[in-house]
C-alpha cells in the first residue's frame, strides 16, 4: 500500500449512499482503495431550524428541537428547556428532574443502541443491527406509553413534562433494565470481540486527545480519546450530581487510544452507567409532585442571552438563546455535537482505505438531521 | 453418462428412422433442461432458506402469511416465488453511458459459468449429465468464469461503484482459487483421481471412510477449502465486491430486473456447486454414512443432496453472524495464511500416505 502511485479519482459518497446514514455527501479522493482527501458537503436536510426559531413562540421551539437530533429527540428537549429555565429562573420540582433524567438516560440508551448497530452494519455485521433495534423497541414503547409518541416526543417543557408518568411505569421500565443488563454482554460477545470486528477497528482512525480538543469534538467520541469529560459531572445540570456513576474512557482495549474499537466500546461502557442512572433515579422517584407545579402562564423571559450545554448522546450539546423580552427568540442557535465530530473526519480518516472510512464515519454516530439543522 | 443413456434409450425407441443425430441433440439438451429446472427451484428453495435462516438468527419472524391464501402464503412460502416475478417483471434498465453490448453480456456469461460447472457434478451413482475423467479439474476451470462476467459487469455499467466491485473481485476471486485447488489437491492425491465418481467410490464404507477423516491433515483442507468457496462465491465474510454499505451494491448497482436476477441466481448456483465439490471431495458424496445402508441411488440423490445443503446451510449461517473483512486484510489471510498452510498441508497428507504404505 502507498508505494504505487496511480491517477487519483473523485468519488462522491452519497448523498444516497447506505452508509451516510442519512443524505451526507463525502467527497473523496482516491487512488485505487486509498482516500487521500474527505469534504464532507452538507445542506441536503436543512430545514431552516434556526431561523424558523425566530417566528414561532418560545414553546413552539420545542418540537422543531426534536427534529433536529431525531435519535434522542429527548436529550434535545432537555437541553432546550435546561437553557430557558435558567434563562427564566425556574425552579422545577424533584419529580419533574427525576422523570427528566430518568427519559435522557433511557434516550441515551436507545440511541446508541442504533449507533452501534448501524456503526456494525457499515462493517457488515447486519445481525446485530436488528438484534438492537429489537432492544430500542422496547424504550420505545416506553416512551410511548408516557407521551404517545416514539420518535418526536415534545415531552419536556418548559417548567415540567408534558405528561406524568403513567401507571406501571416504573415497573416497566425495571423489567426493562432487567431485560436489557445482559443483552449488553451478549452484543459484546457477538460484536465486539468478534476477530473480524476488531480487524477491522482496532487502530483504525485514531483520533488523539488533542485532535479531538482542538476540533471541540465532544461527547462519547472526546471520552474514547481517553479524556475524561463528561458534561453529567463537570458542568452538571438537572439533578445528575445526586447520582453515582462512572465515566468510561477509551482505554485502547484492542489498539490505540481513540480508535474505531474504542469508539464503539465506550458506548457500550455509557449504556451500562445510564442503566445505572436510571435504577437509582427509579428508586428515589418522589411519589407526588404536580409535573405542571411550574409551568409558566406565558414564556416571555427577560431581556437578556443565555448559552447552556447539556450531554447529549452525541457529545456536548449547546443552546445559545438571545431574548429581547417578547415571547419569540430574537435568536436561537443550537451547537450541533454531530457537527464537531464530522469536522474532524478528513483529519483522521484521511489516508485510509475506503472501507475503513465508513467504518470511521460509523464510529463517530453523526445524526444527519442535527448537522444540516 | 446421463446423456449416453438417454441416447441408447431414445435409440432403441426410435431405431432403423436414420435420425441418430436428431436424438444425440435431444438426447443433451434434455438433461441440460432438466438441470436449468433443477437450479431454478432450487435457487427458491434457498432463497426462501436464507429469508427464514436470517430470521431465526435475527429474532424476526421473516415471511409469513396472515392468513389462508393472504400475503406470502403459508408460513411464507410463496415469498421467493413473489420475488421472482417481481424481479421478472420489473422494467430493464440499460444506463446510457453503459457500453449496452457487455452490460448485457455479463449476466449471461457468470451463469453460464455457474450452469455448467453442474455438468460435471454427480448427484448419484447413476446421476451425473457427464462423468469426465477430469472433474474436479474442470469445475475449478469453469468456476473461472465468472471472474471474467464480474469485471464486464464492473466495467460496462460505466460507475464507480461497480469499477471498485469489479476489480475487488477480479483480485479476490483469483486470489482464493489457489487455496481452494491446492485443499482439491489433497483429495486428488488420496483418491488417486480427477474423475468425481471415482473420489466418491474411494471412499465407500461408511463415515469411517470419507477423506475427511482420512488423516489429521484433511480437516484443515476441509476448512481452508470451505473458506475458500465463500470468497469464491462473494458470500459474508468475504462480500466485498457488492458489500452494500460500502459499495452501494458493488457490480450489480447498474443491474435491475431479470439481469440482476441473473448476477443472484448465479450466486446462489454458485453456492450449490461449491457445496457439492466440498461434499464430493471431503464427505463421501452420494455415499451413505452408514456402511452398507440406505444405500441405493434414490438414497444417493438423498446423502448428496443433505450434505450439500448442510454447507449451503453452513454458509447462510456465517454470513448472518460475522461483519466483513477489509479488502487488504482478504488478501492477507488468502496469501499469508492460507496458502502457506495448504502447501504444508500438501507435504504432511504425501508423508502420511508414504509412511501408511
Amino acid at each position: 500500500m502507498g508505494i504505487i502511485h496511480g491517477e487519483e479519482m473523485v468519488l462522491n459518497i452519497g448523498p444516497q449512499h447506505p452508509a451516510t446514514h442519512g443524505v451526507l455527501r463525502l467527497q473523496v479522493r482516491t487512488d485505487g482503495e486509498v482516500v487521500s482527501q474527505i469534504t464532507p458537503y452538507l445542506g441536503y436536510l436543512h430545514r431552516c431550524f434556526e431561523k424558523h426559531c425566530e417566528n414561532v413562540t418560545y414553546e413552539q421551539v420545542i418540537p422543531f428541537t426534536d427534529r433536529c437530533d431525531y435519535l434522542a429527540s429527548m436529550t434535545n428537549n432537555f437541553g432546550y428547556v435546561v437553557a430557558m429555565e435558567d434563562l427564566m429562573e425556574i425552579k422545577v420540582n424533584d419529580r419533574v428532574e427525576h422523570i427528566r433524567v430518568i427519559m435522557a438516560e433511557l434516550q441515551r440508551i436507545a440511541s446508541h443502541l442504533l449507533g452501534l448497530g448501524a456503526f456494525g452494519l457499515d462493517i457488515g455485521a447486519f445481525t446485530p443491527f436488528l438484534h438492537m433495534l429489537r432492544d430500542r423497541e422496547r424504550i420505545l414503547d416506553i416512551f410511548e406509553m408516557t407521551c404517545g409518541a416514539r420518535l418526536l416526543y415534545n415531552y419536556m417543557w418548559v417548567g415540567g413534562v408534558s405528561h406524568d408518568l403513567p401507571v406501571g411505569f416504573v415497573e416497566s421500565t425495571y423489567r426493562f433494565l432487567d431485560y436489557f443488563e445482559p443483552k449488553i454482554d451478549e452484543f459484546v460477545n457477538l460484536l465486539v470481540h468478534n476477530k473480524i470486528f476488531v480487524e477491522r477497528t482496532a487502530d483504525i482512525g485514531v483520533m488523539p486527545p488533542e485532535v479531538a480538543i482542538n476540533y471541540g469534538v465532544g461527547g462519547p467520541n472526546l471520552r474514547a480519546s481517553g479524556l475524561k469529560w463528561d458534561l453529567r459531572r463537570d458542568d452538571t445540570y438537572s439533578i445528575y450530581n445526586k447520582f453515582e456513576f462512572d465515566i468510561p474512557v477509551g482505554e485502547g482495549g484492542k489498539g490505540t487510544v481513540g480508535d474505531c474499537w474504542d469508539r464503539f466500546y465506550v458506548r457500550v461502557l455509557e449504556m451500562k452507567e445510564s442503566i445505572k442512572i436510571v435504577r437509582q433515579a427509579l428508586a428515589s422517584l418522589p411519589k407526588d409532585g404536580d409535573v405542571h407545579q411550574s409551568l409558566p402562564k406565558k414564556i416571555r423571559p427577560p431581556k437578556g442571552s443565555i448559552y447552556s450545554r447539556t450531554e447529549s448522546p452525541r457529545g456536548d450539546l449547546g443552546y445559545y438563546i438571545e431574548s429581547d423580552g417578547t415571547n419569540i427568540p430574537y435568536r436561537l442557535k443550537m451547537r450541533s455535537p454531530a457537527f464537531t465530530a464530522l469536522s474532524v473526519i478528513d483529519e483522521i480518516a484521511a489516508g485510509w482505505l475506503l472501507s475503513d472510512v465508513l467504518a470511521i464515519l460509523g464510529s463517530l454516530d453523526i445524526v444527519l438531521g442535527e448537522i444540516d439543522r | 453418462m446421463t446423456v449416453d443413456l438417454i441416447f441408447n434409450t431414445l435409440s432403441q425407441f426410435f431405431s432403423g428412422f436414420g435420425i441418430d443425430g436428431p436424438l444425440l441433440l435431444i438426447a443433451m439438451l434434455l438433461p441440460c433442461a432438466l438441470l436449468f429446472g433443477f437450479i431454478t427451484i432450487y435457487a427458491l428453495v434457498v432463497i426462501y432458506t436464507e429469508l427464514k435462516v436470517s430470521s431465526f438468527i435475527q429474532d424476526k419472524v421473516g415471511p409469513m402469511g396472515q392468513g389462508v391464501g393472504l400475503h406470502a402464503g403459508k408460513w411464507g412460502l410463496l415469498q421467493p416465488i413473489a420475488d421472482a416475478l417481481k424481479l421478472l417483471s420489473k422494467e430493464d434498465i440499460i444506463p446510457s453511458s453503459a457500453n449496452s453490448p457487455l452490460f448485457i453480456l455479463a449476466p449471461f456469461m457468470i451463469f453460464v459459468g455457474a450452469f455448467i460447472s453442474f455438468v460435471a457434478l454427480p448427484f448419484s451413482s447413476s446421476i451425473i449429465i457427464s462423468d469426465l475423467n477430469i472433474g474436479i479439474f474442470y469445475i475449478l476451470g469453469v468456476g473461472s468464469i465468472a471472474v471474467i462476467s464480474l469485471i464486464l459487469a464492473g466495467w460496462a455499467s460505466n460507475n464507480k461503484w461497480s469499477l471498485y466491485g469489479g476489480m475487488r473481485s477480479a483480485a479476490q476471486i483469483v486470489s482464493y482459487e489457489i487455496p481452494a485447488g491446492i485443499s482439491l489437491v489433497v483429495v486428488v492425491m488420496l483418491a488417486g483421481t480427477l474423475n468425481m465418481q471415482e473420489i466418491i467410490h474411494y471412499q465407500k464404507g461408511g463415515i469411517s471412510n470419507w477423506i475427511l477423516f482420512d488423516n489429521p491433515f484433511v480437516p484443515i483442507a476441509f476448512v481452508i477449502y470451505f473458506i475458500s468457496a465463500l470468497a469464491e462465491t462473494n458470500r459474508t465474510p468475504f462480500d466485498l465486491p457488492e458489500s452494500e454499505s460500502e459499495l452501494v451494491a458493488g457490480f450489480v448497482t447498474e443491474y435491475s430486473g431479470m439481469r440482476y436476477a441473473f448476477f443472484f441466481l448465479s450466486e446462489y448456483a454458485n453456492m450449490f456447486v461449491v457445496s457439492a465439490v466440498a461434499a464430493t471431495g471431503f464427505l463421501g458424496g452420494w455415499q451413505s454414512p452408514f456402511d452398507g445402508y440406505l444405500d441405493s441411488p434414490f438414497w444417493g440423490v438423498f446423502w448428496m443432496m443433505s450434505k450439500t445443503a448442510f454447507l449451503i446451510f453452513i454458509m447462510i449461517w456465517i454470513r448472518w453472524t460475522v461483519p466483513r473483512l477489509r479488502v487488504d486484510q482478504l488478501m492477507n489471510v488468502c496469501w499469508k495464511v492460507f496458502l502457506p498452510i495448504g502447501l504444508f498441508n500438501i507435504f504432511g497428507v504425501a508423508i502420511w500416505t508414504i509412511m501408511r504404505g
